[in-house]
């Protein structure tokens, strides 16, 4: 594996999957979804609503009752990021990042590298010695970043990962993420319950009903190729946010 | 420095009260021997105590050790599944229900008399602390970083060395500290059934012939030095955390 990843991502279907808690909850029912290679999906719900079971299915961490999951081309590199950065407390920064690789086996001056490679892309560049204590929250969320970017993944999930930063942190994140992205062409699925977000960064925003959650609508997001903060601004963007705001809102989601 | 002022002067003004109303109030030596008393008894029993002291010190340390291994192990392996945890929980319960004094004839049928049965005392009233915070600490590792482990395909072996022993460190270190003065209180009370007489006999046995003897003073002497034991075991545990913990967990940083 080198610096740059070859380009191109996973594929994700998934086909009338439901799921069911002990206890009878229906966190997810009938989901039917695609994601083609290399796309960029936001996955836009209400808090609370199954957004999070979902994206534990595509990961397999978490088996449907019924219906289909399938990951194809994903050659086992599928990263995660969780809503808070979860680091492990006491490892510093770099071995925070390096422990994907560890786990998987990779020798200790690769994945030294690696994790240098990642942590520089993500800015925490001088901050390898550090211990997650120290951090603020954006840089513990980059860290996080970063520990799922080592592995160049080939389908990365995030679930509400900077849904816990201020809101300029996260906006600078958001870009950054989406840089990233541009480079990389991995398969993203992105669970936000963020209208902005969801426009700003993905090229189709699927939205979801409050609990069980259901696909109730799929918005194309036709924005430019290069997103800078900018776009924020624009005529174009602010209609787009409107449009999902009435989706919303039509399907009853608060 | 200035940390250790306030227990000091707490320890003069006490002793001198103590010495003080003993002698104002006569009250007889053999209740309560004035601090002077003590110190004398101290110095002029020196050899023996100390004796005792490195008697009861071996014996409470090997069992704290043993406690601590055995604890460890056994915890890892309650949390390890719910059926383990079921069939062996309430026994170890059982442990700490168990009366040490009324087990100890038992400990020196098993072991016979000398340092043997009174470490295995210490053990066996040290053990239970040390198996329940294993418990509690492999139990609440973050969900999200155990997803993450099994994600990346971690063995069962990188996920408990990586992952479930390091987040149940605070807990295992508070176990520890609670073991500690467990495991002199054991030794002591192993040593009035189980420890030889005379020359090899540790701070229990001493404490045991000096009452039986009326000779207060050095009662209390043997009594101040297994306290002290205690409390140095309980001080190693403390540093040993506060290495192994001071750059990440809240319980061993400085606070401003």
């Amino acid at each position: 594996m080198g610096a740059e990843a070859q380009a191109g991502g996973a594929q994700v279907e998934l086909e009338g999957v439901r799921r069911v808690f002990p206890g009878g909850m229906v966190a997810v029912e009938e989901v039917t979804l695609t994601v083609a290679a290399g796309e960029f999906v936001a996955i836009l719900g209400p808090s609370g609503c199954g957004k999070s079971t979902l994206l534990r299915l595509v990961a397999g961490l978490d088996l449907p009752q019924a219906g289909r999951v399938r990951v194809e081309r994903a050659q086992g590199r599928v990263a995660y990021v969780f809503q808070d950065a979860h680091l492990l407390p006491w490892r510093n920064v770099l071995a925070n990042v390096e422990l994907p690789l560890e786990l998987k086996g990779a020798p200790r001056g690769e994945r030294r590298q690696a994790a240098q490679a990642a942590l520089a892309q993500v800015g925490l560049g001088d901050a390898l010695q550090r211990f997650p204590a120290q951090l603020s929250g954006g840089m513990r969320m980059r860290a996080s970043l970063a520990r799922a970017l080592v592995t160049e993944p080939r389908l990365l999930l995030l679930d509400e990962p900077f849904a816990a930063l201020d809101e300029l942190t996260r906006s600078r994140l958001d870009e950054e993420l989406y840089e990233l992205w541009r480079r990389r062409r991995m398969t993203v699925l992105f669970v936000t319950h963020s209208l902005v977000e969801a426009a700003f960064l993905a090229q189709r925003v699927v939205v979801l009903s409050p609990r069980p959650a259901r696909v109730v609508a799929e918005v194309g997001v036709a924005l430019p190729e290069a997103r800078t903060a900018s776009l924020r601004t624009t005529v174009a963007f602010n209609q787009l946010v409107r449009r999902l705001a009435g989706v919303v809102r039509e399907w009853g989601t608060p | 420095m200035r940390k250790g002022l306030p227990p000091l002067a707490a320890f003069l003004v006490g002793n001198a009260l103590w010495e003080a109303l003993t002698h104002l109030l006569q009250v007889p030596l053999y209740l309560l021997p004035p601090p002077s008393r003590i110190a004398a008894a101290l110095a002029t029993h020196a050899a023996p105590l100390s004796r005792g002291a490195l008697l009861t010190g071996q014996a409470a340390v090997s069992g704290f050790v043993l406690a601590a291994t055995v604890g460890v192990a056994a915890g890892v392996l309650i949390a390890s599944a719910r059926w383990v945890e079921r069939a062996v929980y309430p026994f170890t319960v059982l442990l700490q229900t168990v009366p040490l004094v009324a087990i100890a004839p038992l400990l020196v049928v098993w072991f016979g008399y000398g340092v043997r049965p009174v470490a295995v005392a210490a053990f066996i009233v040290s053990v239970f602390p040390v198996i329940v915070n294993t418990v509690t600490g492999l139990r609440s590792v973050d969900p999200p970083l155990e997803d993450l482990f099994r994600l990346y395909g971690a063995s069962c072996w990188a996920r408990l060395v990586k992952l479930r022993l390091p987040w149940a460190l605070p807990a295992i270190f508070a176990g520890l500290k609670v073991a500690a003065g467990l495991a002199v209180i054991g030794a002591v009370v192993g040593e009035f059934v189980a420890s030889y007489a005379g020359e090899d006999a540790g701070l229990g046995m001493l404490a045991l012939t000096f009452a039986r003897e009326s000779h207060t003073d050095r009662l209390f002497a043997a009594v101040g030095l297994a306290s002290l034991l205690g409390l140095a075991l309980f001080v190693g545990v403390g540093a040993a955390a506060r290495l192994a913990l001071r750059h990440w967990h809240a319980s061993e940083q400085e606070r401003p």
